[in-house]
């Protein structure tokens, strides 16, 4: 009896896969059609730009190329961008994780409010999140008159930049976190509570190993946008040549200066990051999808 | 004095009464089933022992002493949640060692006990596998081993079977009743099954709406309920609207209620009934086929009630006339439940309990 449900059901959902199929499935132009247009849009607007950055960066040589790279201006510009990420990303892997954390494993008021809290960097321009910076640290902000007469500089300098950065790639990480620990509960962290272990190791040992691969992923998205914002922080940097110039912002000038070889060879640097990215991602998903397919094939077997 | 002792235990969400005054007690090394309808709150009594939750009001005390401030990693409690919750990322032999690793024990004492657990549980050569990796069937197993490593003084098990199909989960019924009997823990166990309460349990609690209805062995639950949802919910029943309509019961007053189960029921020719000047009469209504019996509705003047009749005995049709015999009824007055016998066999007074 228990047996022939199943089965009932198995041969339904057959029944009604096939049938989906001939519903579907479109005539050969058809597919053909749709495949190519898609294909058009994203040579056009996707692969077309990406390698243009690449011939006009080579368009004089590789010498000319590297030269590029090597000037004192764009390895400031590397190194800011650098220095940027390595304060932004690890902020926002803390705050991430311990707002994830709030709001999938505690009950408590207020959490609507934060989780749309969480998305506001999102929502707002990059442009007016830089001016609440100005806004707030500037010369004339708030806070400027009393920051000017202890000698801190928060603008036009690198604790700006850092703060606009973390502002604006804040959600990446909580984001990524929320859904898989809503999804997973706390019951494996309330088994190991009742197996005698601190609030710690439970961290270490049982939440952290279960998200792993969702919080790679977010800090990999984090770090790709802190690398590559322009907006917030054209606001706040004061474009001070060798100072305060990331490398968004050096393209840019030198774009602007006519010095295209150079503004694309300093580009290319940001389309390598978002290969790698890209790569990464595919990685983890498909790292995922293996540990998921094994799950699927062998949990049928009997007892 | 008892191992575990529950007092007064209430715990209430958002005005909703979960848990409702609960108290009991269980005895050193016994195995006590708590039973009772999906929501009653069975799951709510077990985190609260096991300090997942507190309670708004009452003492839980372990071997006379009040654990209520103590947290749930210094209780010595094995949880078995009802999906398991392994440690998804780690093997079986992880998850089973997880407690021992937390005690600091050697790493040659870990081997061996999880080694003794593997192979108490049937799971000797899965030691590799991943939670995902494993069947219902195993999955139980491996949390059962998991909480049982640290050897706690006390196994909680929160509906252990509900996930498992049928078949399997009679096999591992018996299993676990055989492994508590060795391992000789105190032991109690959720379940809204009452066939797996009756086949496993010492001792039954029956919980509803937070509230404890009534505690004993199966066989005087069964025998002598006392509330009325005690009396419908074990076994099967028919509610009777006016028992005093029933042959034999005619003393009871007009309008009383009660509760009666087929196997109090006889159903069939004068002949065939034990004691035939004891039935009335009633109209067959529907007969249903049941693989091993009939089961045989009749209308009793106004109250419809149901019996079993033997594959054997000649087939009764709708509408035929027949004679019924109803051996005794529960009784049921102002949340109270008595037991009442027909008064045309031996015993002419009515039992109350
Ligand atoms: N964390 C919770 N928050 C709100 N209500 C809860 C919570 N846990 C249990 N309840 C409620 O308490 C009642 C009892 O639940 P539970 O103890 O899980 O019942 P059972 O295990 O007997 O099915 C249910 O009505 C349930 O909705
Ligand atoms: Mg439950």
């Amino acid at each position: 009896m228990a047996g022939a449900v199943p089965a009932v059901s198995a041969a339904r959902g057959q029944c009604a896969a096939v049938h989906a199929a001939d519903h579907l499935t479109e005539h050969a132009a058809v597919r053909w059609l749709l495949i190519g247009i898609a294909l058009l849009f994203l040579g056009l607007f996707l692969i077309l730009p990406l390698v243009t950055v690449f011939v006009e960066a080579f368009r004089k040589g590789a010498a000319l190329y590297f030269a590029a790279l090597r000037e004192k201006e764009a390895l400031a510009a590397i190194r800011l961008t650098l220095t940027t990420a390595a304060f932004a990303v690890p902020a926002n892997l803390i705050f991430g994780l311990a707002a994830a954390w709030a709001v999938s494993k505690f009950r408590f008021r207020g959490k609507q409010v934060l989780l749309t809290l969480i998305d506001l960097p999102f929502a707002v321009s990059p442009v007016i999140s830089g001016l609440v910076f100005v806004l707030l640290f500037g010369a004339r902000g708030w806070f400027g008159p009393w920051l000017s007469e202890h000698d801190v500089k928060i603008i036009f300098a690198l604790p700006g930049i850092v703060l606009a950065t973390v502002f604006v790639t804040f959600p990446f990480v909580a984001r990524e976190l929320i859904p898989l620990m809503q999804a997973q509960g706390v019951q494996e962290e309330e088994a190991a509570a009742t197996l005698g272990a601190s609030g710690w190791r439970i961290f270490w040992k049982v939440t952290l190993p279960n998200i792993k691969w969702g919080l790679l992923y977010g800090v990999i998205l984090c770090n790709a946008r802190a690398m590559g914002e322009f907006g917030a922080v054209s606001v706040v940097s004061g474009h001070v040549r060798g100072k305060t110039n990331t490398i968004p912002l050096h393209v840019q000038i030198l774009y602007n200066e006519y010095k295209f070889t150079a503004a694309f060879a300093v580009a290319s640097l940001l389309v390598l990051l978002a290969a790698v990215t890209l790569g990464v991602k595919s990685f983890i998903e498909w790292k995922h999808h293996q540990s998921a397919h094994t799950g699927a094939e062998e949990s049928g077997d009997p007892i | 004095m008892s191992h575990i002792e529950v007092r007064g235990l209430t715990k209430s969400f958002g005005g909703h009464l979960a848990a409702d005054g609960i108290s009991f007690a269980i005895g050193k090394g016994s195995l006590v089933g708590l039973l009772g309808p999906s929501g009653g709150g069975k799951t709510t009594v077990l985190r609260m022992l096991a300090g997942l939750e507190r309670p708004d009001s009452g003492d839980i005390t372990f071997e006379g002493v009040r654990v209520n401030d103590i947290p749930p990693q210094k209780r010595g409690i094995g949880l078995v949640f009802q999906n398991y919750a392994l440690f998804r990322h780690m093997n079986v032999f992880d998850n089973i060692a997880f407690g021992l690793t937390v005690q600091k024990r050697s790493k040659t004492y870990i081997r061996e006990r999880v080694g003794e657990l593997l192979e108490l549980t049937g799971l000797a050569g899965l030691a590799e596998r991943l939670p995902s990796q494993l069947s219902g069937g195993q999955r139980q197993r491996v949390a059962f081993a998991r909480a049982l490593a640290p050897q706690p003084q006390l196994l909680l098990l929160d509906e252990p079977f509900a996930a498992i199909d049928a078949k399997v989960r009679k096999e591992l019924r018996l299993w676990l009743r055989d492994m508590i009997d060795r391992v000789g823990i105190t032991t109690l166990f959720v379940t809204h099954d009452q066939e797996e309460a009756v086949e496993v349990a010492d001792e039954i609690m029956i919980v509803n709406r937070g509230r404890l209805e009534q505690k004993g062995s199966p066989e005087h639950i069964y025998g002598t309920p006392q509330t009325p949802f005690v009396a419908g919910f074990i076994g099967e029943s028919s509610r009777v609207e006016a028992v005093s309509e029933l042959h034999g019961f005619e003393h009871c007053h007009e309008g009383a209620k009660a509760i009666v189960r087929p196997e109090f029921i006889e159903i069939g020719s004068p002949r065939e009934l034990r004691l035939p000047s004891a039935s009335g009469q009633g109209i067959v209504k529907a007969v249903f086929f049941r693989g091993t019996h009939w089961q045989v509705e009749v209308e009793v003047g106004t109250n419809r009630l149901f019996g079993y009749r033997d594959l054997e005995q000649p087939a009764l049709h709708p509408g035929d006339a027949t004679h019924v015999l109803v051996h005794r009824a529960y009784l049921v007055s102002g949340g109270q439940v008595s037991v009442v016998e027909n008064r045309y066999k031996t015993d002419p007074m009515p039992v109350h309990i």
